[in-house]
């Protein structure tokens, strides 16, 4: 008895969730640019414009962060319970990444701030550092697995009523000592630089900033070419988790999510194009005086990594597999809310253009101008 | 039998009381100061005064600095239902994450958006648009404490949904339900006023300072004239929005209200405390007296929780035993089972849970509808059936009962405080003399007591209930160790304490220099 519009939902909703983790690596460009206010910027000053460009936009980094979170909490509380009650030690390294930017950009420059400028310094650095790196593991375990089972029957068990249980004690630690996963994680790190760099490119008007910027573009797009490109060849090489649509049983599918690309023309087009751009925004900013490569490269980003998401979860994919037990694998048919939910959470969806729109009405408004040292001795409020 | 991990349980609690409570000492000054400066720069945009500009972005410097921390400490609590509450997340996910996904879509954004505008926008945008932006942000601050109120108001009385059994687990049937139930409207308006109260008195007290010091004359003067106008209307409003609160705690919690008065045994015509001390080491099973002293104000309980002064008032030791009567949410009257036997009829629920899964894997559809019916019938009292004792349904009364006391009391002084000093100044001008200057600084520390004795209330007195007789906390809880939740408390605590430290320092520092020079 398949429910069409249910499963319409389903797909509809792990879209939602797909965008919200593009736009959410697109983001870190912030935490990216947090690792290199020391490598770009040689006065004060010059790390003042750094610091502040990147302070007017964190914001919205942490709050998409945030909503993400209560996204997939909404649609698929079954990946909710189960990843973060079960990889705990990752989830809260990155929250604990996350708390301490958070006041960083506002203490920072404030006077008697008890721990001194140089410490919400270092915090913004391990922010963007492990907040990415670990980011980007925790993602990879959607294509790679994790040890867990679940079984919501066991709430009539009830002296033990637990319905999913990690099933290393190493909870979540375990996914940032695979390779394939770290490829990942590193691939999103230096991503998030090449994007803050190109961004510092666009946004701060100063030549020597944008001197240093250019030639720390190709120390950071290398390494990022490395790992994502490992990431993705041996992505598109392994077995992939997929679900026969009659029984709803997991098995391993030789080269599953390379056939998801080609099975899903679209996402193939989306995710060519994302690469494409990607590359195009960066090799343009290295080869010439070029200050819009963000657009090209951000945009980019976005549909590539809005393709991998896809290709997690459709297609008849299991999107949070379980290594332990294959059958536990979580599915955006068994993991998510009920129909009502996300009937009521589709209808609230629809002010998701209206918030873009005015989001960015508002960005527009006050970056008509690029940062510069005028502005830094002027502005009443600088971080 | 495997048991319960106690420990698990209770470093997890402490984990997020630890948590929660961090975040409610930013949030309630940041919802309240964001209308009181959106007042003061409307003030600016009608008058073009400077003056006033420079008041609201004195305001806007400390705003700025307490919101920050506001951020930091909640994104770990929404994280939290995740990594520590599990089961929870599982079991009424359907219900609960979806006002956790509006408010992100709705209200932080709308919030972070144009907090960009109100900080760096001064010089950028029009006057106008400045202004809107300001009101945005309360909007937007606003908002947030709606929804997640509203997810808080369903634990307390789960309104609009059923239990699934073929999910296992409570799936929303009416979203307006959710969002409009009595206690949801009543818990959004009482604390979204305590933050006005608060901010108001934030102010205040830091005007009164200045005054003291004899600096910043003008900007203190038309600050307090400001707060304390929205902090007598906000306090009174409060003080009603309170009694609609007790009145649902009433119907819906008995047991937290017998807790947060200390009633061990019921009454018809119950007397209201208003100040008591309770014996210490009380039990409902003994016969000690449970007041060491009281001041009461006879039938006001009862008129206060029923609305009618001679109806009885359960106290903790009826409803343990039960049998008294009672109306129903339907209206009907029935007499209430002991928790004894609700533990038995949740047993019972659960059971036919079980019987049910196996029913429909046998493939045997005549059971699956005998135990869906038995579950059905007993679902009432689901959550009793994880409990062993029948004391365990009794919270902590004495936390409670002070908590209580303690923030009614400083609700009724908050109000005086504000007639007082309108008062004074109205026929005084601002000759205001000392004594009431330093009583105003002092009411900054009492309005945060008065805001955390609130929260105390409201989530201790629901114990052992994660979701009232639902999902008790013992089964809430996510399968980790103890000693990996204890590690992270007291990181929590460690990095917590540590920012609230700087918060502080930064803050005196930003007060002592005034209104000068705006944000640095
Ligand atoms: C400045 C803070 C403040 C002040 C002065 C008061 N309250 Fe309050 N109260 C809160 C701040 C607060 C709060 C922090 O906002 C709470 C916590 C949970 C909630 O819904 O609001 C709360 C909860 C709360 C509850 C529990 C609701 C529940 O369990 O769901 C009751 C019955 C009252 N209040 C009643 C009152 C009364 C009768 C007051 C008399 C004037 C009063 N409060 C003053
Ligand atoms: C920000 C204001 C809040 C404060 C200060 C606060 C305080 C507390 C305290 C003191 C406890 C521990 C109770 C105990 O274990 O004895 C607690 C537990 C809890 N609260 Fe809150 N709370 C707040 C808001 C909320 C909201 C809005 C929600 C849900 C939307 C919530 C959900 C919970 C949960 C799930 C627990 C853990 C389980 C339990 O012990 O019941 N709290 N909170
Ligand atoms: C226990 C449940 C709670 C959770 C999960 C939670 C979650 C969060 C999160 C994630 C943020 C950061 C948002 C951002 O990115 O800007 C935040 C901030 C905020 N929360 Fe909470 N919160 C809780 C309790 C409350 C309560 C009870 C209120 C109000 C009554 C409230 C009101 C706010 C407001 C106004 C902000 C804006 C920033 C600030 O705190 O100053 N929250 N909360």
């Amino acid at each position: 008895m398949a429910d069409t519009t249910y499963i319409f939902l389903q797909h509809y909703w792990w879209f939602i969730i797909s965008l919200l983790g593009a736009l959410l690596v697109f983001l870190l460009f912030v935490q990216g640019g947090q690792t290199l206010i020391y490598t770009l910027g040689k006065t004060e000053m010059e790390r003042t414009m750094l610091v502040n460009a990147l302070g007017r936009k964190w914001e919205f980094t942490f709050t998409t962060l945030v909503t993400f979170g209560g996204a997939f909490f909404a649609s698929f509380p079954l990946f909710y319970s189960t990843s973060f009650g079960g990889a705990y030690w990752v989830w809260m390294a990155i929250l604990f990444c996350f708390v301490i930017q958070a006041v960083s950009y506002e203490y920072r420059s404030k006077p008697n701030n008890f721990l001194g400028a140089r410490t919400f310094e270092v915090f913004l650095f391990i922010n963007g550092l492990f907040g990415t790196v670990l980011l980007g593991t925790a993602v990879a375990t959607f294509f790679t697995g994790s040890q867990f089972s679940v079984d919501k029957m066991n709430l009539a068990n009830i002296s033990k009523p637990v319905i999913s249980s990690w099933e290393t004690p190493w909870h979540g630690l375990e996914a940032a000592l695979s390779i394939h996963n770290l490829s990942l994680g590193l691939a999103v790190f230096f991503l998030a630089r090449v994007l803050a760099i190109l961004y510092f490119m666009n946004h701060v008007n100063h030549n020597d900033i944008f001197e240093r910027s250019r030639k720390q573009l190709l120390y950071n797009a290398i390494p990022f070419l490395v790992f994502f490109l490992t990431f993705v060849v041996w992505l598109f090489l392994r077995e992939g988790f997929a679900v026969n649509p009659a029984n709803g049983l997991v098995f391993m599918q030789k080269n599953k999510y390379l056939l998801n690309l080609i099975q899903m023309p679209v996402v193939l087009l989306l995710f060519l194009t994302g690469v494409v751009l990607v590359l195009w925004g960066i090799a343009k900013s290295l080869l010439k005086t070029y200050t819009k490569g963000i657009w090209f490269t951000g945009i980019g980003t976005i549909l590539t990594v809005l393709s991998l998401f896809l290709i997690a979860g459709y297609n008849n994919t299991a999107y949070y597999p379980s290594t332990f037990n294959l059958q536990h694998s979580l599915t955006i048919f068994n993991s998510s809310s009920s129909k009502f939910t996300l009937t009521v959470m589709s209808i609230v969806s629809l002010l998701i253009p209206f918030v873009v729109a005015y989001i960015w009405y508002a960005w527009k408004s006050i970056n008509v101008k690029k940062i510069d040292e005028e502005e830094m001795k002027n502005e009443t409020h600088v971080y | 039998m495997e048991h319960f991990d106690l420990s698990l349980v209770n470093w997890s609690r402490a984990q997020f009381a630890l948590t929660a409570m961090y975040h409610w000492v930013f949030v309630p000054l940041t919802l309240g100061l964001a209308f009181i400066m959106a007042f003061m720069e409307t003030l600016y945009y009608r008058t073009g005064d400077e003056e006033w500009k420079r008041i609201t972005k004195f305001w806007m410097t400390l705003f700025g600095i307490n919101f920050a921390i506001g951020v930091a400490t909640g994104i770990i609590l929404e994280f939290e239902f995740g990594t520590n509450w599990s089961n929870y997340s599982w079991f009424v996910g359907d219900i609960f994450g979806a006002p956790l996904a509006i408010e992100g879509i709705m209200a932080f954004f709308m919030e972070s958006t144009f907090i960009a505008v109100m900080f760096f926008g001064w010089n950028k945008v029009s006057k106008k648009f400045h202004l809107i932006s300001t009101w945005l942000v309360a909007l937007g601050a606003n908002l947030s404490a709606l929804w997640i109120l509203v997810a808080n108001a369903w634990m307390q009385y789960p309104a609009g949904m059923h239990f699934n059994p073929d999910t296992a687990r409570n799936e929303m049937l009416n979203f307006w339900e959710v969002l409009l139930s009595p206690v949801a409207v009543n818990k959004f308006l009482h604390t979204i006023s305590s933050g006005y109260v608060l901010a108001s008195l934030f102010v205040v007290g830091i005007s009164a300072w200045f005054l003291l010091k004899g600096r910043h004359v003008l900007l203190a003067k038309r600050s307090i004239i400001v707060a304390s106008v929205f902090g007598l209307i906000t306090s009174l409003f409060l003080a009603l929005t309170g009694d609609g609160s007790a009145y649902q705690v009433a119907q819906k919690q008995p047991m937290k209200l017998a807790a947060m008065e200390g009633l061990y045994k019921g009454t018809e015509g119950a007397p209201l405390i208003v100040i008591g001390a309770l014996t210490p080491g009380k039990d409902y099973t003994d016969d000690k007296e449970p007041y060491l002293f009281k001041i009461q104000i006879p039938k006001l309980l009862s008129f206060l929780g029923y609305r009618s002064s001679d109806a009885f008032v359960p106290g903790v030791k009826d409803i343990v035993e039960g049998g008294y009567t009672y109306t129903d949410k339907d209206g009907n009257q029935r007499v209430a089972l002991s928790a004894e036997q609700k533990i038995e009829r949740g047993r019972v629920a659960i059971q036919a849970l079980a019987d049910y899964k196996k029913a429909r894997e046998a493939g045997d559809s005549a059971a699956m509808v005998y135990h869906r019916k038995l579950l059905d019938e007993n679902f009432e009292y689901f959550g009793y059936g994880y409990l062993n004792d029948p004391k365990s349904i009794v919270p902590n009364v004495p936390l409670t009962f002070y908590s209580f006391h303690i923030m009614v009391g400083l609700g009724f002084l908050f109000i005086a405080f504000f007639v007082v000093m309108l008062y004074l100044i109205y026929f005084k001008g601002f000759k205001v003399n000392k004594w009431l200057l330093r009583s105003s600084i002092l009411m900054i520390p009492f309005a945060y007591v008065a805001s955390q004795a609130g929260w105390i209330v409201a989530e201790v007195g629901r114990q052992p209930w994660v979701i009232q007789d639902v999902l008790p906390t013992v089964a809430a809880v996510s399968r980790i160790d103890a000693s990996a939740v204890q590690v992270t408390f007291f990181l929590f605590f460690a990095i917590f304490t540590t920012l609230l430290i700087a918060e502080l320092r930064i803050m005196f520092t930003q007060i002592k220099k005034g209104p000068k020079d705006g944000g640095k």
